[in-house]
């Protein structure tokens, strides 16, 4: 579904990604981990064209990202994706954030979209904040919304871009389950996190990447029973303890 | 010691009425113009596409560092001619009110398109790529999702620049052309009343832009606690 090969990219004369090669399988969960600025963000959003890159070439069930042929636009209405941030967009209501693309992107008409958003409001536990706006929802009920709006597009593959990391420790689960939900419906997804309770979960295979490298791509049994390289080693030591 | 005597103003509101209608239109058709023209030059400014932004700065910059009164003036001298040689409008037509709004919307976009600017950049970067992940194009994604957050945050930044405009539609008075201001000062010279036609025609101005700026207040605690 997707693939990447010897991507690099660079600010200047720092290189941020470098060489990097995987793959993600129809069906899949790959989660991506690595310590803060490994490049595992900067990677996630190159899949999808919100950032570019200068070589090598990632493909989306089969269409290459980095062409300039490309219609990007028709590729990201397919591959849904979650910001740490959240970004609901807060000048409309729950029932708009849904519907919005839906209509303005894929042509549906408002009847249909409604339908829809409804279902996958109904989906992620959220049916009741239909008519509220995103300022009045909690950080695990707008991500909650954030996966819906994304779902509504009829993806065919979701990137998750730390989707935990801006909630309180309360909300983190709300948000886990709704993913694990969906991992285990067969979606195949990408997702850059470190909540390694839900990689050993819901995972295939963990990639781990240090100074924008990946150094370690493996089956997650064998990714958190033995991990090759030193630098994974004392991550998994670290994030483990606690 | 001075003698007040008010009582030509009663007599004289209609016509102060016509003037007033005058500076409002003005400043309504300067503001509209201005945002729709200030909006295209900030959005140029920002883009990525170097000619344009180089334009879009070119505009601004040299608006800024022009007095106003001086691009009243030029286009009080110079459109009117160029009227009427590019469309053959008969000589000496009355064209002081259309060279005043244009002058004027000219001038206010530059000043319109900085705070519409720095509106576009303070609605979050995340904003723009999530609305491009939905598989938004550029466009739909500035008209959908970052200008209206845009310019729910400049409301006041806008009316407050409106206020300025207002005030300064008095400048019209080197065409000669009957704004409220002008036709105060010209009925106080007829009357020999002048200073109490002034003193009138400050009160007003002043009830208007402190009702605005009122209104801006209101409106900026609202912002706050949404």
């Amino acid at each position: 579904m997707i693939t990447m090969n010897k991507v690099s990219k660079h600010y200047g004369s720092f290189q941020v990604l470098a060489d990097c090669t995987t793959h993600v399988n129809k069906g899949e969960v790959v989660v991506v981990c690595g310590p803060s600025g490994s490049g595992k963000s900067t990677l996630i959003k190159c899949v999808n064209g919100l950032e570019p890159f200068q070589s090598g070439e990632i493909t989306v069930n089969g269409v290459s990202v980095g062409d300039p042929q490309t219609n990007l636009s028709k590729l990201r209405a397919h591959v849904g994706m979650v910001f740490q941030n959240f970004e609901l967009f807060p000048h409309m209501s729950i029932a708009q954030n849904l519907t919005i693309a839906q209509i303005k992107v894929l042509g549906r008409d408002k009847a249909e979209a409604e339908v829809k958003g409804m279902q996958l409001l109904d989906r992620v536990g959220l049916r009741a904040q239909a008519l509220k706006y995103p300022g009045q929802l909690s950080g695990g009920q707008q991500q909650r919304v954030a996966i819906a709006r994304a779902l509504a597009m009829d993806p065919i593959c979701m990137l998750f871009d730390e989707p935990t990391s801006a909630l309180d420790p309360e909300m983190i689960n709300e948000v886990l389950d709704v993913m694990t939900e969906l991992a285990q419906e067969g979606m195949t997804m990408m997702c850059v996190t470190h909540e390694m309770g839900f990689a050993k979960r819901v995972a295939h295979r963990v990639v781990f990447m240090d100074h924008g490298r990946i150094v370690e791509d493996d089956h997650k049994d064998a990714f958190f029973a033995n991990p090759s390289s030193e630098r994974a080693q004392q991550f998994l030591a670290k994030i483990l303890q606690h | 010691m001075y003698e007040f005597d008010w009582s030509s103003i009663p007599g004289s509101l209609p016509l102060l009425a016509k003037g007033m209608g005058v500076s409002l239109e003005i400043t309504f058709t300067a503001i509209v113009v201005g945002i729709v023209w200030g909006t295209l030059l900030a959005m140029m400014r920002l883009s990525s596409v170097k000619p344009l932004a180089w334009f879009a700065a070119g505009y601004v910059n040299v608006f800024r560092a022009i007095p106003l009164v001086m691009v009243l003036l030029w286009f009080f001298l110079i459109v009117p001619n160029l009227l009427e040689s590019l469309f053959g409008i008969p000589r000496g037509s009355d064209m002081r009110l259309g060279s005043a709004i244009a002058g004027f919307a000219l001038f206010e976009s530059a000043y319109y398109s900085e705070i519409i600017r720095a509106g576009i950049q303070s609605v979050p970067k995340g904003q723009m790529a999530a609305a491009k992940a939905l598989g938004m194009s550029y466009g739909q994604a500035m008209r959908l999702v970052v200008l209206p957050q845009a310019f729910r945050n400049m409301v006041p930044l806008l009316l407050t620049q409106a206020i300025i405009l207002f005030q300064d539609t008095s400048l019209v008075y080197v065409s000669a052309l009957a704004d409220f201001f002008g036709t105060a000062a010209k009925i106080g010279d007829r009357d020999g009343r002048l200073v109490e036609m002034l003193l009138f025609a400050g009160a007003v101005y002043f009830v208007l832009c402190f009702a605005v700026s009122q209104l801006v207040r209101y409106y900026q605690k609202k912002l706050k606690t949404a």
